[in-house]
């Protein structure tokens, strides 16, 4: 059954990205690439051979496979209510949070190992996005296994609605925290912006430019898997437990596609913020999270 | 053409011709007292000063344009010897500067106490060949916690050559230094060099293809006026004024559309990215170019504006408005565009005069910069335009500009098409090679407001007719600066809405 979650969860991640683009493009009135275009772009990238700068150490060879590998094993911790993932212990949601931290960092080190200028400044900004909704992160889920007296994603997930009449309304505010997390996690707007050729406005992208060929198809099927992995965190917040099983992963693989139609619809009806003001902006994902904490405290009656 | 009662100039209109000899020539020292008592004030700023060799030295031509009573000052100095040192205008009077540059690197002319001596572009026949484009002088700063970040000269976008530097505290950017001079192109000898009227016309509409209209209207006013065909033709420069409008709005909307691009705001830039097809494929069947080229040709034009073509064009302009206001009103309400633009690259007036900035990033600023209000010519003279003016100076400023800008340049179509009904008169066929002999020894300027601001075009002939001397400005080469000027203390990621912001040429720079 955790097999076929996995699976589930790998098809998900690998959708995301084509719905996402095909809701912006009819939204901009475009016809837009097919659903499969980015899978299709990653075949391509996989099929090539990769370019190395001579001022690149091994690192910059390692690090995409080391963020590709993390990925792929944070996804295996991602359960769907009472039905484990692949993997599950006591505190693995911090395992969880520190493995994809672990591919960032590589991540980081890749794009300041090829010493170019504006690749350390991505990578500046990067960490410190990163560094900021962190705590986002960790109030939420430790709020969540207050709640639920457990401290693994499976057994929180597993008990979390049944632990008050509330959890429900607490499951969307989880969500909205997560979806937003997952916004800046995965470098779209209003934080970065994916689509631009302007390097000094990247952040993500700018890390990776000097990645080529198979690095960088690696480096796009990470991105999808991370789309993955917070669309399996969000349908864990808002798939009714009770309902049969076959439901529940339709359900899921629905919570995916929706994922992806309202990240397309945020992308096409705003702008990005000023980079100054994108700490502020993360840090107020840090204060709805509270919000969320001290709710839980008051129906738990421990204030 | 009037003698000026101290006889140290002559003040000419714009496009008005008159012989090198009345050009009152003065002692040095006399020049630049005169040429600081003018700029001095607001109303005045220098259009063109250039030297060009003359029996054995040089001969310097100013034209300060008096934005107050449309008259265009001419006065001159000669310098003999190989080695000329003077004493730098730019010195008191910030705006010579890239004038005095341009001659330092062309002739090699010493200018002493100059703030900013750098080269400007390069050009294959500068005075030094030994200076290459990688000597170029950087300002540095030394220091342990500074960085810089060099950008190009190859664009993200593959666009045109540009270097970009900027010496950065963390993100934030203490001085940028732009170097231009990539492409060695010599525009301006390639004018001695052809000889015919069409290959000229030709090269003008390719001095900066986004502006092929502009600069093939200043060249063709030129020539008129050297070769004494201007005449008055209201149907012509009915029509003339339209394409100059319309290569305004067409520019304008792509402006809007690459903006919102910046600031990843995808239904603003496909809406607008769609309307300016509409736009630029009316020039396509006008003239059948989209970039209007071919459309202006010095004495007339090939494509008439036929009843059938305006109708064609109301239609257009119609259906354009109603999708273009409707967009307009959502962006320009709309807090993530106006947060992402507000208060950022601001350029005050006072630097804005300083730089000798002109055209629309100067009437962001506040300072009026406009030859259709201030030397008007063509229809101008009896639209009587009031330039769309903002005082921020930032990007939202600019950016609000190109809207009112359309909106203005739809009006001032919509006018003139109207005017066009009353005018019994045909926009007659384009002169002859065989009508288009130059009057000798002659100057003249031609001032045109592109969309991007004043362009000026300098003709001199020899003694028999052909061209001696050629300059061409493009507005870029004053506005390069306010946008080094606008990212002081500014966020790095806040350069590409800047440099969008200003969208200046590379092509009209480099010449």
């Amino acid at each position: 059954m955790s097999i076929l979650l996995y699976l589930l969860y790998t098809c998900c991640a690998l959708l995301i990205p084509g719905v996402i683009s095909i809701t912006k493009a009819k939204l901009s009135g475009r016809k837009g690439p097919g659903l499969w275009q980015p899978i299709y772009d990653i075949l391509r990238l996989l099929r090539k051979g990769s370019v190395y700068s001579t001022t690149t150490s091994y690192l910059f060879q390692y690090a995409p496979l080391v963020n590709f590998a993390a990925a792929l094993l944070a996804l295996a911790f991602v359960p769907l209510g009472d039905i484990p993932g692949l993997m599950h212990f006591q505190g693995d949601f911090v395992f969880f949070a520190y493995l994809l931290g672990l591919g960032k960092f590589l991540l980081i080190l890749n794009a300041m190992d090829t010493g170019s200028g504006f690749e350390g400044m991505g990578a500046n900004r990067e960490a410190l996005y990163s560094m900021l909704v962190e705590p986002a992160f960790f109030i939420v889920m430790g709020s969540m296994a207050l709640l639920s007296g457990h401290n693994s994603f499976v057994d929180i997930f597993s008990q979390f609605q049944d632990t008050s009449q509330y959890a429900i309304l607490l499951g969307f505010l989880g969500a909205y925290i997560l979806g937003q997390i997952a916004m800046v996690e995965n470098s779209r707007l209003p934080v970065d912006d994916p689509r631009t050729h302007l390097e000094l406005t990247m952040v993500h992208e700018v890390m990776v430019l000097d990645n080529s060929g198979f690095d960088f198809g690696i480096i796009m099927i990470t991105n999808s898997l991370k789309f993955g992995i917070y669309a399996g965190l969000l349908a864990n917040l808002m798939v009714p437990i009770w309902l049969p099983l076959g439901f529940r992963l339709g359900f899921a693989l629905l919570i995916s596609v929706l994922f992806g139609v309202m990240v397309g619809l945020l992308e096409s009806f705003r702008a990005r913020n000023k980079m100054a003001r994108n700490p502020q902006f993360i840090l107020t994902l840090s204060a709805v999270s509270l919000l969320f904490f001290f709710t839980v405290m008051i129906i738990a009656n421990r204030i | 053409m009037v003698l000026t009662t101290d006889k140290k100039s002559i003040s000419i209109h714009n496009t008005e011709a008159v012989s090198i000899a009345e050009i009152p020539v003065l002692a040095y020292a006399d020049f630049k007292a005169q040429i600081l008592t003018w700029l001095h004030f607001e109303k005045c700023h220098c259009v063109a000063y250039f030297a060009y060799p003359f029996a054995g030295g040089l001969k310097f031509i100013a034209a300060i344009a008096d934005d107050s009573n449309a008259q265009i000052y001419l006065l001159s100095h000669e310098q003999e010897g190989q080695i000329i040192e003077l004493e730098a205008l730019s010195a008191t009077a910030m705006p010579m500067h890239i004038y005095e540059r341009e001659i330092a690197e062309n002739y090699g002319v010493v200018f002493n106490n100059h703030p900013w001596p750098k080269p400007v572009r390069f050009a294959f026949n500068r005075f030094n060949q030994e200076m290459q484009v990688n000597d170029y002088p950087f300002y540095k700063i030394e220091s342990d916690q500074l960085h810089e970040v060099g950008v190009g000269p190859i664009h993200a976008g593959v666009i045109e050559p540009g270097h970009f530097r900027f010496l950065c505290n963390g993100e934030t950017v203490l001085h940028l230094e732009i170097q231009l001079g990539w492409q060695h192109r010599g525009v301006e000898q390639l004018y001695l060099d052809k000889k015919t009227m069409l290959q000229r016309a030709i090269l003008s509409e390719n001095i900066a293809g986004d502006t092929a209209v502009g600069h093939t209207m200043a060249y063709a006013l030129v020539s008129e006026s050297l070769t004494g065909a201007h005449t008055q033709n209201t149907m012509l420069d009915i029509e003339r004024t339209i394409a100059l409008e319309w290569e305004r709005i067409a520019m304008c909307i792509f402006d809007l559309s690459n903006l919102n691009i910046g600031i990843a705001y995808q239904l603003a830039n496909s809406v607008f990215g769609a309307l300016r097809t509409p736009v630029i494929n009316f020039f396509q069947s006008w003239c059948g170019n989209r970039f209007g080229k071919s459309l202006i040709r010095p004495g007339g034009t090939h494509y008439p504006l036929t009843d059938e073509l305006v109708a064609k064009l109301v239609a257009i302009m119609d259906d354009f408005e109603t999708r273009f206001d409707a967009m307009a009103e959502k962006t320009f309400h709309l807090p993530s565009v106006l947060n992402r633009f507000d208060g950022i690259g601001k350029v005050t007036k006072k630097q804005m005069t300083l730089i000798g900035a002109v055209g629309q990033a100067a009437k962001a600023a506040g300072l009026i910069r406009d030859t259709r209000y201030t030397h008007p010519i063509m229809a101008y003279e009896t639209l009587k335009v009031l330039p769309e003016m903002q005082n921020g100076g930032d990007v939202l400023a600019r950016f609000t500009m190109r809207r009112l800008e359309i909106k203005q340049s739809i009006a001032m179509i919509r006018h003139l098409l109207d005017m066009r009904q009353y005018v019994d008169q045909e926009s007659g066929a384009p002169l002859k090679q065989s009508e288009s002999s130059m009057k000798p020894n002659t100057f003249s300027l031609a001032l045109v407001e592109g969309w991007r601001g004043e362009i000026c075009h300098c003709a001199i002939t020899d003694e028999n007719g052909n061209l001696q001397h050629y300059k061409v400005k493009d507005p870029s080469f004053h506005n390069w600066l306010a946008l080094a000027l606008s990212l002081r203390n500014l966020e790095i990621s806040d350069f590409p809405i800047n440099n969008k912001s200003y969208n200046l040429s590379y092509c009209g720079f480099d010449l």
